[in-house]
């Protein structure tokens, strides 16, 4: 009787562990998901006191702490350049990041991002047209604005439309992703032939990904669609986790798998296309973010949308504030520095990581 | 009766795969599905949890009609075990047990159901590798995890699509062994297709032969695994032997055509 109510003993105490270190295992995601939170604020901090108008750090803090004001040059480049340029970085960068997080644990394809799908490809496409059909016209911006947004959707439609008549399988989608940005490429690529080279030089820019044009108006948009889609996107996230264990096995445990994959799509490509709209694309941290998070975090997608996203948003702000002071008083196009910096940044993680991703 | 099929079909366009399938499946039964390659295990056990939908026939489990429930509530009567699948972001093994709670909570695991996930890696000798990444582990070791995320479903009915075949003889009977004991313990009623006629005799309290698509043959070991039976459904012929309770079939040579 003694040995068996020893084993119960044992037993109890092995449960306790494995208890203790799950629950600890969340904690540490949680402490994660801070600490990144507290990184992203703490590059905003910096940032806003670096630009090439000669403020010192006190005068930068008087001057947000005062208000919006724009009475004087100084407040003028903290209020209307300095803010809203490292406000959209975070926003952009955070959604562009989570939309690609999502995007890879549905399609269960580690290439998998927002533009592999082909909604850089629409996206572009979009801005070349809107530049030759307003070229030197005043409303061009918002034509720009608006071609660049419904273009990006355009692929997904077409996605969409195919696999309502073929199963929605990740590799499908994948495929037809790629077809379509071949497609628009050629679009784009045709639009260009006919264009002038300044309107093409404009299209290229744009294509590279700027925060330059960043404004308190697009600040306020890019805002509404992360409060409307990230929820969306958390909502879904402990579904996509599921279908990591296979169409079948998930569909065995109540997830509709087919259902759950254009859900997905549908909102991370209205999530991508309501930022990259403004401010081009830029494509790689949509890739690049959730790997890197995902070697520390492990897969949960619960808590990866939210740490893909602050790395997201730490490494769009990093890089654009780079940018502004590299050349000052000129600033580099934020999508070639995001590359210029993830690119090695990402290849040194993938030599030190352990096999698979945790 | 835990699962009553009547008159099931099955095929994809103008190919039928299941024709006029019967069955029953009674509670805290091993049933062994057998069969060459083609002869349809795989489609019977996907139909019964609708991953794919038969054309003709009813499904019954409990007496109600599968088709007619929400995939969250089938989750809740039927578990199953789908053939290997790689997983591309590997999760840990206690995170992948939690999945099969997904018909219990929407979003977030409460105490309880961390406690079952508990529970099923006590079952199931899971402990140590709790908090390891499931692609660290063996095959036969994954496939207990698998195992155990299905029995967190808390279902009744346990599908198993041939779970041993990529095993080493070791794993194949712990995990055979693992079956066997969470039958004898929860009562619960498996449905399992095996390739070894061996294993399947042994682990099953009745068995079904498939052929073609049709069932050729129910009932014990002794009455399915006929030299005759093998014969027709393989195309093989077989010694049947009988040592210490337990018969044994030796397969000697194919059939010449």
């Amino acid at each position: 009787m003694s040995t068996s109510s020893e084993t119960g003993t044992k037993v109890r105490l092995e449960r306790k562990k494995v208890e203790q270190s799950y629950n600890k295992y969340i904690r540490k995601k949680i402490y994660y998901i801070i600490l990144f939170f507290v990184i992203v604020l703490f590059i905003a901090g910096i940032a806003v006191a670096l630009g090439c108008f000669p403020l010192s750090v006190s005068e930068v803090y008087s001057i947000i702490f005062q208000g919006p004001s724009t009475e004087t040059l100084g407040e003028e480049s903290v209020w209307l350049l300095r803010l809203p340029r490292i406000l959209l970085a975070i926003l952009v960068g955070f959604g562009l990041a989570a939309a690609g997080t999502m995007m890879q644990g549905t399609l269960k394809n580690p290439l998998a991002s927002p533009f592999t799908l082909g909604i850089a490809a629409g996206a572009s496409f979009g801005a070349s047209l809107a530049l030759y059909l307003a070229e030197g016209e005043v409303y061009g911006q918002y034509l720009l604005v608006g071609f660049a947004f419904l273009f990006a959707l355009v692929p997904t439609l077409i996605i969409m439309l195919l696999t309502s008549f073929r199963r929605a399988t990740p590799e499908t989608m994948v495929l037809a992703g790629i077809a379509m940005l071949y497609l628009f490429g050629a679009f784009q690529g045709l639009v260009q032939f006919f264009s002038s080279p300044t309107t093409v030089q404009a299209a290229v820019i744009w294509g590279v990904g700027t925060l330059a044009r960043a404004s308190w108006s697009h600040v306020s948009v890019a805002a509404i669609v992360l409060i409307c889609f990230i929820p969306l996107l958390m909502w879904k996230a402990w579904d996509v986790n599921i279908l990591d264990a296979g169409d079948e096995a998930a569909e065995s445990m109540g997830v509709n798998a087919a259902r759950t994959r254009v859900i997905v799509m549908v909102i991370t490509t209205l999530l991508t296309a309501g930022l990259v709209c403004f401010t081009g694309t830029i494509g790689f941290i949509g890739l690049i973010t959730p790997h890197i998070c995902r070697m520390f975090m492990g897969g949960d997608n619960r808590f990866l949308i939210l740490v893909a996203g602050f790395f997201g948003a730490a490494l769009l702000l990093s890089a654009d504030t780079v940018g502004r002071m590299v050349i000052a008083p000129e600033s580099l196009p934020v999508g070639i520095l995001v590359n210029l910096i993830a690119g090695p940044m990402f290849l040194i993680m993938l030599l030190r990581k352990k096999e698979g991703y945790l | 009766m835990r699962l009553k099929i009547k008159a099931m079909e099955f095929g994809y366009g103008s190919v039928t795969i299941l024709k006029d399938v019967s069955m029953e499946l009674a509670e805290s039964e091993v049933l062994g599905v057998v069969g060459p390659n083609g002869a349809g295990k795989s489609t019977l056990i996907r139909c019964i949890d609708r991953i794919i939908s038969p054309q003709k026939g009813s499904i019954l489990v409990d007496g109600g009609e599968i088709k007619k429930m929400s995939s969250t509530d089938r989750a809740k009567k039927i578990g199953y075990v789908p053939q290997g699948v790689a997983q591309v972001f590997p999760t840990t093994v206690f995170d992948t047990v939690l999945m099969g709670r997904r018909p219990h909570f929407g979003w977030w695991s409460r105490k309880e159901d961390n406690e079952k996930v508990l529970d099923m890696l006590e079952l199931l000798h899971l402990e140590q590798f709790a908090m390891r990444g499931i692609n660290e582990l063996s095959g036969g070791q994954q496939q207990k995890v698998f195992i155990a995320r299905a029995l967190t479903q808390e279902a009744d009915i346990l599908l198993l699509d041939e779970p041993v075949s990529a095993l080493d003889i070791r794993h194949q009977l712990e995990v055979l062994n693992v079956v066997r004991k969470v039958v004898k313990e929860r009562g619960i009623s498996v449905m399992i297709s095996i390739h070894d006629l061996n294993l399947a005799s042994r682990f099953s309290d009745r068995l079904l032969m498939m052929h073609n698509g049709t069932i050729f043959a129910t009932g014990s070991s002794s009455s399915v695994f006929t030299p005759e039976n093998i014969k027709q459904v393989y195309g093989v012929e077989a010694n049947v032997s009988r040592h210490g309770g337990r018969n044994y079939i030796a397969p000697d040579k194919p059939v010449e055509e």
